[in-house]
């Protein structure tokens, strides 16, 4: 009766759409089938299990992962990078994190995110000037695209002449996260690990440069940092830098096209935006309930068997924690597939929970609310020419390919 | 309650507050939201409108924020008539009237009584009165002290080293000033933590250059000829020069002001039903006096219907909404005040959590982290039971203790975790001080029956 339902879910004919099959779902809140993984679908349990220290997030505590559709493939392996913090546990997780948040966020720098507002606004500026044809925009290419590759260059400090270097390996990299089914697969991979390699060896030729002559940038302050956790090593450093740059791209490219897309779906909330540029604030955070980014996360491990609702989950099974699911949860959302930036209660999950909650977050949310309130205030009546637009094929980072709008001009 | 009696007394009755601090503010606006139209009245005997104690012995100490900044964020108009700077002085239950020190009377026809905890003062009143000696409880203790260390004393000394005694010798070092601690147990918190957490805390405060005392006691203050204090007196018979002495002693529940008038109310607070629900003296209950925060006590079905006392922020929050809720429900509506204890504090950068009640504990196991790293997660046993734990930089793993409390999970815990250390194989005694002595300022006082057997099902909100 349920058979299926996973594949539903990760076939491309239901992507733009997941939400009925996850409210299927949540009719078992553990659902199992066969030697498939375990999926959390409930907003309770996702969380409670998101602050569970029985869980891992390391790959190496996996039993078997056949049966798992999303599992990995082995080949990041190639690129021969030590796992980044993101598949650590403590304490290697919290050091790495740690040590990566003091040239980042407060205590030790609580400056860093809004001291880039300006760079962000300039850079938003910039590709709504460079829009072109008004008649017809994509604004996947031609501005969501671009904006978060630039800004982790500016973050990482990417000298400006060397940014379209990093862009081409970028885009070669999400494109690896979203393959073309048919493109030959040899190929791609060669293409890929040829990129995940080019990127390799110019970070850690710039990671170098700026051991020598550390400047402000986050990547020269990560590689002359040694206090209490010690320094990272180069590879360590190389991996956290090819983290930041991963985990930073294809979410935010989603999240504002995402954003975009309900906002052109829901006029008044577009208009009101355009009047009241402070919306953005909660708006983003609806966005991030209502059409997160992140569907689900794929690589949780039980490091012993555990019991949720009854149901044990064994030592080594791979689960899946769906946050789309949780987000439109009627036992936690009031109305959960209304889109409501005015909603009060909004301790989504988009940004996942506990100790990998994303690192990134003030920064993801400034830059959507920059992208968003321009976008807003500068087009000129949009509208969407595709309704529903191409999506990506991936069904963990969710999002449109392409967002086709046509507006009557672009406001300076 | 005959029917309509509590439409009209939504409608039109008198509720009166007394104690305008967190819980009865909290309180007051738990009331208007649900829908009470009557009139309301806040009696307050500090001259301020509501203000958070928390930043005084943080940031207000630091001089980061001035003590006349801290006053609680609103989160709605709740249209009461405000008597500020007056104490209420006595009650009478027959008549249903507060009386006011300045001799007026105010009739009600519910009564919330929130007047919480001050701080024990230093024993001998000559010496409290010298210049230089505080407590640390008021807005205006917060300033006067704050305005003091601007100053630049020489040594700054602490009597006292529960929560407040630790986080006050924390902004004293944070601002480079010399300070010395002196307690009377083994260890800092070792009444709220025990001894194995203790340890950690006393390392903490020694690492950060505080000259730590323990199991010592001060026996006297020394003034000088002009009445400032200049030298305190240790029971080893040792004394040390000092210009600034910080009482902290834990506290006293603000109780006398009831003493006479039938109402369950004495040195150990106010002893009300889960409901919060006042006793009288004969242990029955009341029907229209209700208690919240630092000064109740009320039973808790997690820990076996002991009554605990707890000095928590956020118990006077969910204490006064669950008052301020069944002040204006029938019987069958009304809901138990059946929040897991929690405490936080943040002393020499780090921050320290807590849930349930680690003082129950007579166990504990580091089952994260490392206590040499100061970064550890801590759980507490009783009788095969989990019933408490605490961390140290590692909060996001509370909630996870948080549900085992509430599940009554078996303890040791049986299973695995992330960042399990060599520590954390095997359970130690959590090396409680004698409950029976008195320590300085634990945070959760029980009384009343030892609790036999504590399983049960617990269902807590939102599961
Ligand atoms: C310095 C300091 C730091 C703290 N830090 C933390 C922390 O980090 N974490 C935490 O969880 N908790 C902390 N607390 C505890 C927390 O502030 C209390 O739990 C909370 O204030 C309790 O609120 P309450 O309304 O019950 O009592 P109170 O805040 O004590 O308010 C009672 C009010 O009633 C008034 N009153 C007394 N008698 C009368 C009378 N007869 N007539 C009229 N009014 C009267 C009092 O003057 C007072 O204004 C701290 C407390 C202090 C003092
Ligand atoms: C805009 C959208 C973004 C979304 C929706 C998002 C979402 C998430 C989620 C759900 C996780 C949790 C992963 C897990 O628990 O396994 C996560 C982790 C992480 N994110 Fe983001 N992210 C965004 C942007 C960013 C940005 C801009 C950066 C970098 C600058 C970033 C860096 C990270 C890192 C490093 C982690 C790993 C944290 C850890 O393991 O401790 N993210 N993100």
């Amino acid at each position: 009766m349920k058979h299926g339902i996973l594949t539903d879910i990760l076939d491309y004919s239901n992507r733009a759409n997941p939400y009925p099959l996850y409210e299927e779902l949540r009719k078992t809140p553990v659902f199992h089938d066969g030697d498939g993984p375990y999926v959390i679908s409930t907003y309770f349990d996702i969380q409670s299990l998101l602050h569970d220290p029985r869980l891992s997030s390391d790959a190496r505590n996996l039993a078997a992962t056949a049966g798992d559709p999303l599992a990995e493939s082995g080949e990041e392996g190639a690129a021969a990078l030590p796992p980044s913090f993101l598949k650590l546990d403590p304490p290697e997780h919290d050091r790495l994190r740690r040590m990566t948040n003091r040239p980042f966020g407060p205590p030790h720098s609580p400056h860093r995110i809004d001291g880039m507002r300006d760079d962000l606004r300039g850079i938003v500026t910039g590709l709504i000037d460079n829009l072109g044809d008004p008649g017809r925009i994509d604004l996947v290419d031609q501005f969501s695209y671009p904006f978060p590759v630039t800004m982790i260059c500016r973050l990482l400090g990417v000298p400006r002449e060397d940014e379209a270097r990093f862009h081409v390996w970028a885009d070669t990299l999400a494109a690896s996260l979203d393959p073309d089914p048919d493109s030959d697969p040899t190929e791609r991979d060669k293409t890929t690990h040829d990129a995940r390699m080019e990127l390799g060896m110019y970070l850690a030729g710039l990671i170098e440069e700026r051991r020598k002559d550390p400047k402000d940038d986050m990547l020269s302050q990560l590689a002359v940092a040694h206090g209490e956790d010690g320094s990272m090593s180069t590879m360590e450093l190389l991996s956290t830098a090819a983290l930041l740059l991963i985990a930073g791209h294809e979410t935010t490219v989603n999240l504002i096209t995402n954003g975009m897309l309900t906002l052109l779906r829901h006029p008044d909330v577009l208009r009101q935006l355009r009047e009241t540029p402070g919306l953005a604030v909660p708006l983003v955070e609806e966005l991030l309930r209502f059409e997160p980014p992140v569907q689900l996360l794929p690589q949780r491990t039980p490091l012993v068997d555990i019991e949720v609702r009854g149901v044990t989950i064994p030592k080594g099974s791979s689960m899946w924690l769906i946050l789309a699911s949780g987000n439109r949860d009627p036992h936690r959302f009031e109305d959960p597939d209304r889109f409501d930036p005015y909603r009060k209660d909004i301790q989504h999950l988009g940004l996942g929970s506990g100790i990998h909650s994303c690192f990134g977050a003030p920064l993801a949310r400034l830059e959507a609310q920059l992208a968003l309130s321009e976008l807003a205030r500068r087009l000129e009546n949009p509208q969407l020419i595709e309704d529903p637009p191409p999506y990506r094929q991936n069904a963990v980072l969710r999002g449109p390919r392409h967002l086709y709008v046509t507006c009557d001009g672009i406001r300076s | 309650m005959p029917d309509g009696a509590l439409e009209h007394l939504k409608r039109e009755g008198r509720i009166v507050v007394v104690g305008a601090s967190l819980a009865g503010l909290r309180a007051a606006e738990t009331l208007r939201d649900k829908g009470f139209a009557g009139s309301l009245t806040m009696i307050g005997d500090e001259p301020y409108e509501p203000y958070d104690r928390p930043p005084l012995s943080k940031q207000v100490l630091l001089g980061r924020a001035g003590a006349e900044r801290t006053a609680l964020p609103r989160r709605r108009e709740i249209d009461a008539e405000w008597r500020l700077g007056v104490p209420a002085a006595g009650l009478d239950m027959a008549a249903r009237r507060v009386k006011l020190a300045d001799g007026d009377e105010v009739p009600y026809d519910r009564l919330l009584i929130a007047t919480g905890v001050r701080a024990r003062p230093w024993p001998n009143e000559a010496e409290a009165e010298l210049e230089g000696v505080f407590v640390l409880r008021t807005r205006d203790d917060g300033a006067a002290l704050a305005r003091r260390l601007d100053a630049g004393p020489r040594r700054v000394l602490v009597v006292g080293a529960g929560f407040t005694g630790s986080e006050i010798a924390s902004a004293c070092r944070e601002r480079g000033l010399e300070v010395t601690v002196a307690e009377r147990g083994d260890a800092p918190l070792v009444g709220a933590l025990g001894g194995v957490v203790g340890a950690v805390a006393a390392e903490l405060q020694r690492e950060n250059g505080v000259d730590l005392r323990t199991g010592i006691m001060v026996t006297a203050l020394e003034g000088d000829a002009t009445g400032r204090v200049r030298a305190a007196h240790f029971s080893d018979g040792t004394t040390l020069e000092c210009d600034v002495v910080v009482v902290s002693l834990g506290a006293q529940r603000n109780t006398e002001w009831l003493s006479g008038s039938g109402l369950g109310a004495g040195p150990r607070g106010i002893a009300c039903d889960a409901g919060c629900r006042a006793f009288d003296i004969r242990g029955i209950v009341t029907d229209d006096i209700f208690v919240a925060g630092d000064v109740a006590r009320s039973p808790h079905p997690l820990f076996g219907y002991q009554f605990l006392s707890l000095e928590h922020w956020g118990n006077a929050v969910s204490q006064a909404e669950t008052a301020a809720h069944n002040m204006l429900s029938e019987s069958t509506d009304r809901r138990p005040h059946i929040w897991v204890p929690a405490f936080w504090s943040t002393q020499f950068g780090v921050n320290i959590k807590s849930v349930g009640v680690p003082p129950m504990g007579t166990e504990i196991m580091i089952t994260q982290g490392s206590r040499a790293e100061r970064r550890f997660t801590g759980v507490y046993g009783y009788q095969g039971r989990v019933i408490g734990a605490v961390t140290f930089d590692n909060c996001r793993w509370l909630q996870f203790y948080q549900q085992q409390i509430e599940a009554t999970a078996p303890f040791p815990p049986p299973f695995p975790t992330v960042d399990r250390r060599p520590e954390g194989q095997k359970a130690l005694p959590a090396d409680f001080p004698d409950p029976s002595l008195p320590t300085h300022g634990p945070t959760i006082t029980l009384s009343g029956y030892s609790p036999a057997d504590r399983r049960m099902t617990f269902t807590p909100a939102g599961h």
